[in-house]
């Protein structure tokens, strides 16, 4: 897994907070921290996954990323260049590099276009793919994501939840990108139908060299798609390790809370108790000093409660924000 | 064995009528469950694991929906044939319901011990301040820290997963016998699923009560139930015990969907490679084609798929117990005798 | 019980299906009020258009002979004049006509300026928010909260009565309702996932607003203007009641209303048609308003 190339993206002490207002004059009386202080990094041909519940601001990174949201701090470095503040003509250059899946397969296509146009529109806008034309080059997408280009003159309506996806993929796809961001591609859909558009992502990846960015809920879903994976918890991430390492090797308590509470779907998990953790996320407008997770942590110490633990690497590329495994604690490895 | 059956549907029918024409939802489903037990109802969104239970509870919209035919035997009764009256008098205090999003299933407008007490002051007659007096206890049995405080609280004041507490609260208060959870869990985060998962045990064990839990998540079932009926396209296709469904399942769709799943740590015990895809599309209910629903999408399907609607065979497995199977592959292992049903 | 097979084999029943002729009947009988005010509109559009041919006489056609003549039906009315005459002779019922196209004039022209001007300022302060919709929304609670019939009034006064000024009088004051319900929808619209996968695919604000954006609240805005027409045809009634409006002798309802109280109570025929011809126009244009919101409806709509 030692990959020696230079990363695609490198996002460094990423930060959003979004203000809360109130009242007749709009007088910001707080912040939602929904990202606080977020690195990570993804090689080309690379599969990052990002999971964590829901609130802790994995799809904020993914929003930042693609610059839907402007970040409050931090950079975010693609090739090379710093494009956390970039606008105009830069803006959409690096658009054209970085596209983004959705979660909803029904709010994320305009219901009053044809697919056709969905997923043409970009060609046809940004003179994308010259000597083709927009009408041939969206047939051939379609194509590659399962789809006939009979139905390009439908509207996403008269589709399924996993055919709306594929048109989805399709859409992100006409731009030609490098990098495409996931949020949640398949939390929406029917679990029969979820196989289908991972493994459409997988083959795409393959096919178009692509690199992803995997933001969802479900475990079992980061760790079949994802070569790496970060574990994000209020905001900042908790622990990072191959798929491999994260799923034999947890270190973070949360990581181990949060694998163990999957159910498993198999014989002989009958009225097995798994809830780990006690009580709710603490809201991100009031994050816990310290670590981010000691309210809930089963192994807290008052250092905890006080001092952020810092990312530190244990076996390489596997890195995790935990005191426990600070050098002199008690149980360094 | 009979006594012990608190729930027993046999070959119930519900339609719906709709603007493109008369769906049936839910056709020919029997299903039994048993006191104490857990009986899963597992399927995809559409394939009438609510509609079911939305019949049972007396519930579907009206004036669309409908039960067309088949009963509904409650701790002996029908329900089919009950009126109105006798089931609102049921629901709540013998039975009761919890949905997927707890926070459409509060109204805004009261506090949650308002809520809780109403169903006190309803079904048990007590006086306004004994509810509330036991809507507390009742907090305090669903573990939701300092419900002194709560009581006084309106839902949108709380999280997710305290708001699904709240809602169980609320089905408890008068100790049903039969507990319906529809998704109970599926709007809520995994450590929260968890700890909602185990309190609906805890509370089983305590009180007994039978549950039927409808789901499209595998894992849930596997943890939550004793029986286990897969539902698809308004059939019931596999109904077992649940390991027995998950040592051998006998139905296509079972098998594929057990195989689509991406499960943490599997990819490292069988390698990497693509998830085995169930293809096509989960169908409408609309103009039915005869034969097998599932045949245009199942790799083994052959002509009499096509043709003919396998009924559920009973395969009869090494421990003794049920297992009904709805495929024509199943036909030449099928056993006798077969007794109907998901029994739990 | 049966022997290995748990429930007998059925083919499933042939479902029934509404045929097509039935669901347009159906939807025909759930659009019908809408439908009446259609034709009322259409009655309307006609008289307009067709005005010349229709009215028997001309608008301005005296016959000081024959004034202040009852309907044909009462005791001393004429065939000749349908609806009975005014006070200096004219024909009412072809002034009735006539006064349609004033109506419809100011009724359509308004409402395009005041939907030109509030679907503008709505789309501007949904879509950047921050201070340009704190200014707009702050504009649009004055306009709402000040009385239309003293703005009208001064507007009228500044630029003089006539037909254009009426109609910018009017452009001028009904928009904030387009901006409200324009920025609402707007404010939905933008953080749906389709509006920002069109920003990530890096089209232009201009591109999101008109062709992702706009399409989606035409149909809302489109309710909200037929509704509109009808309160615009009653304004400018009013406003020519009060003299503000269309100037004598030019055959406006409103201004009609207002010569006819003169006589209300011996010949109530001058005021009462007038009347009932603003009541019609406005109640079939609203009816029509409705029809459509149940046609475009998602809820009640089958794609």
């Amino acid at each position: 897994m030692l990959n020696a190339a230079p990363p695609l993206l490198h996002v460094d002490g990423l930060k959003k907070h979004f203000p809360i207002k109130k009242g007749l004059l709009t007088k910001t009386v707080g912040h939602v921290f929904a990202v606080d202080g977020v690195d990570l990094f993804i090689r080309p041909g690379e599969t990052l996954g990002l999971v964590g519940e829901s609130g802790c601001g994995k799809s904020t990174v993914g929003r930042c990323i693609l610059r839907l949201y402007d970040p409050t701090q931090g950079r975010i470095c693609f090739q090379g260049n710093d494009v956390a503040a970039i606008q105009g003509r830069d803006l959409i250059r690096f658009r054209t590099q970085v596209q983004m899946v959705f979660q909803d397969p029904y709010a994320s296509l305009n219901p009053r276009m044809r697919v056709r146009e969905i997923v043409g529109e970009a060609i046809r806008v940004h003179k994308l793919h010259p000597g083709r034309s927009w009408r041939e080059q969206t047939a051939h997408l379609l194509r590659e994501v399962g789809l006939s280009p009979d139905q390009m003159d439908r509207y996403a309506h008269e589709f399924s939840g996993g055919q709306r996806q594929r048109i989805g993929v399709a859409r992100a796809l006409a731009m030609q990108p490098k990098l495409i961001v996931a949020d949640e591609p398949v939390s929406a859909l029917d679990v029969s139908i979820q196989a289908q558009v991972l493994n459409l992502l997988d083959r795409l990846k393959e096919r178009f060299e692509l690199s992803y960015l995997v933001i969802a809920h479900d475990l079992g879903v980061v760790e079949h798609i994802s070569d790496r994976i970060g574990v994000m918890y209020l905001g900042r991430i908790m622990e990072t390790a191959s798929d491999r390492d994260l799923y034999q090797k947890p270190l973070h308590p949360y990581t181990q809370a949060l694998l163990s509470a999957v159910p498993k779907a198999e014989a002989g998990q009958r009225r097995k108790r798994r809830a780990l953790l006690q009580g709710d996320v603490p809201s991100p407008i009031n994050p816990p000093p310290g670590c981010r997770f000691h309210t809930r942590c089963p192994e807290a110490q008052s250092e905890c409660r006080n001092i952020h633990p810092a990312m530190i690497e244990i076996t390489p590329g596997h890195q995790v924000a935990c005191h426990k495994y600070a050098e002199g604690g008690k149980d360094c490895p | 064995m009979n006594s012990s059956k608190i729930l027993e549907i046999t070959e119930l029918t519900t339609c719906f009528d709709t603007p493109e024409g008369l769906v049936r939802a839910v056709d020919g489903v029997s299903l039994v469950i048993e006191s104490g037990r857990t009986l899963g109802v597992l399927g995809e969104s559409g394939c009438g694991k609510s509609v079911t239970a939305l019949s049972v509870m007396g519930l579907l919209p009206k004036p669309q929906g409908r039960i067309s035919s088949g009963s509904i035997y409650f701790q002996g009764k029908d329900l089919v044939r009950k009126s109105p009256r006798t089931l609102r008098a049921l629901r709540g205090s013998e039975m009761a319901m919890i949905f997927q999003e707890p926070m459409t299933s509060l109204n805004p407008v009261y506090t949650v011990g308002e809520q809780i007490a109403e169903a006190f002051t309803i079904h048990e007659h007590l006086p306004k301040k004994l509810g509330l007096q036991k809507a507390r206890e009742t907090l305090f049995q669903v573990g939701i820290p300092s419900p002194e405080q709560r009581i006084h609280e309106y839902p949108h004041q709380l999280s997710g997963g305290m708001r699904q507490r709240i809602m169980i609260a609320m089905a408890m208060a008068c100790r049903p016998k039969l507990l319906i959870a529809d998704e109970p869990s599926t709007a809520l985060d995994v450590t929260i699923q968890a700890q909602i998962l185990d309190l609906m045990l805890n509370l089983q064990e305590e009180t007994g009560m039978s549950i039927m839990m409808i789901t499209h998540d595998l894992g849930v079932v596997a943890e939550m139930s004793d029986h286990l009926a897969v539902m698809y396209a308004g059939k019931v296709v596999e109904c077992a015990p649940v390991d027995v469904i998950f040592n051998a399942p006998g139905h296509p769709y079972t098998l594929g969907l057990m195989r689509s799943i991406p499960r943490p740590g599997r990819k490292f015990s069988s390698g990497k490679q693509a998830l085995a895809e169930i293809p096509g599309i989960v169908p409408g209910l609309i103009d039915p084609p005869p034969g097998c629903l599932f045949a245009p999408r199942c790799d083994r399907a052959f002509e009499r798929c096509r043709l003919e609607m396998p009924p559920l065979f009973n395969l009869k497995d090494q421990s003794g117990s049920s297992h009904g199977v709805r495929c024509w592959l199943a036909e030449s292992m099928a056993q006798q005798p077969a007794t109907q049903g998901g029994r739990t | 019980m049966q022997t290995g097979v748990l429930e007998t084999t059925r083919q499933p029943r042939a479902l029934t299906r509404p045929s097509r002729i039935r669901r347009l009947w159906t939807k025909i009988c759930r659009l019908r009020m809408g439908i009446l005010g259609g034709l009322i509109l259409l009655g309307l559009l006609a008289a307009a258009l067709l005005a010349n041919w229709l009215a028997p006489h001309g608008p301005f056609e005296q016959d000081i002979m024959s004034r202040l003549q009852p309907p044909a039906w009462m005791p001393g009315g004429s065939s000749e004049h349908l609806l009975g005459t005014d006070g200096v002779g004219r024909d009412l019922f072809s002034r009735i006509i006539h006064g349609s196209r004033i109506s419809l004039a100011v009724g359509l022209s308004a409402v395009i300026l005041q939907v030109l001007i509030g679907v503008i300022l709505g789309l501007a302060a949904g879509y950047y928010r921050g201070w340009v919709d704190s200014s707009i929304s702050f504009m649009v609670n004055v306009m709402l909260g000040f009385p239309f019939i003293l703005l009208a009034m001064s507007l009228v006064a500044v630029l003089g009565p006539s037909l254009q000024n009426i109609i910018i009088a009017l452009g001028l004051t009904g928009w904030p309702i387009f901006t409200r319900v324009t920025r609402v929808e707007v404010l939905k619209l933008r953080d749906m996932e389709f509006v920002l996968a069109a920003r990530s695919l890096a089209f232009s604000t201009l591109r999101i607003m008109s062709k992702h954006i706009l399409p989606n609240i035409l149909p809302s805005i489109l309710v909200l203007a037929t509704v509109e027409v009808a309160r615009a045809i009653i304004r400018e009634s009013l406003l020519s009641f009060l003299g503000l409006g269309i100037q004598p002798p030019t055959p406006s309802w409103g201004a009609m209303l207002a010569e006819g109280r003169d006589y209300m109570l011996m010949q109530w025929w001058l005021a009462a048609f007038p009347g009932l011809a603003i009541f019609l126009s406005a109640l079939g244009i609203n009816l029509l308003g409705d029809g459509l919101r149940d046609l475009i409806d998602p809820h009640l709509r089958k794609d």
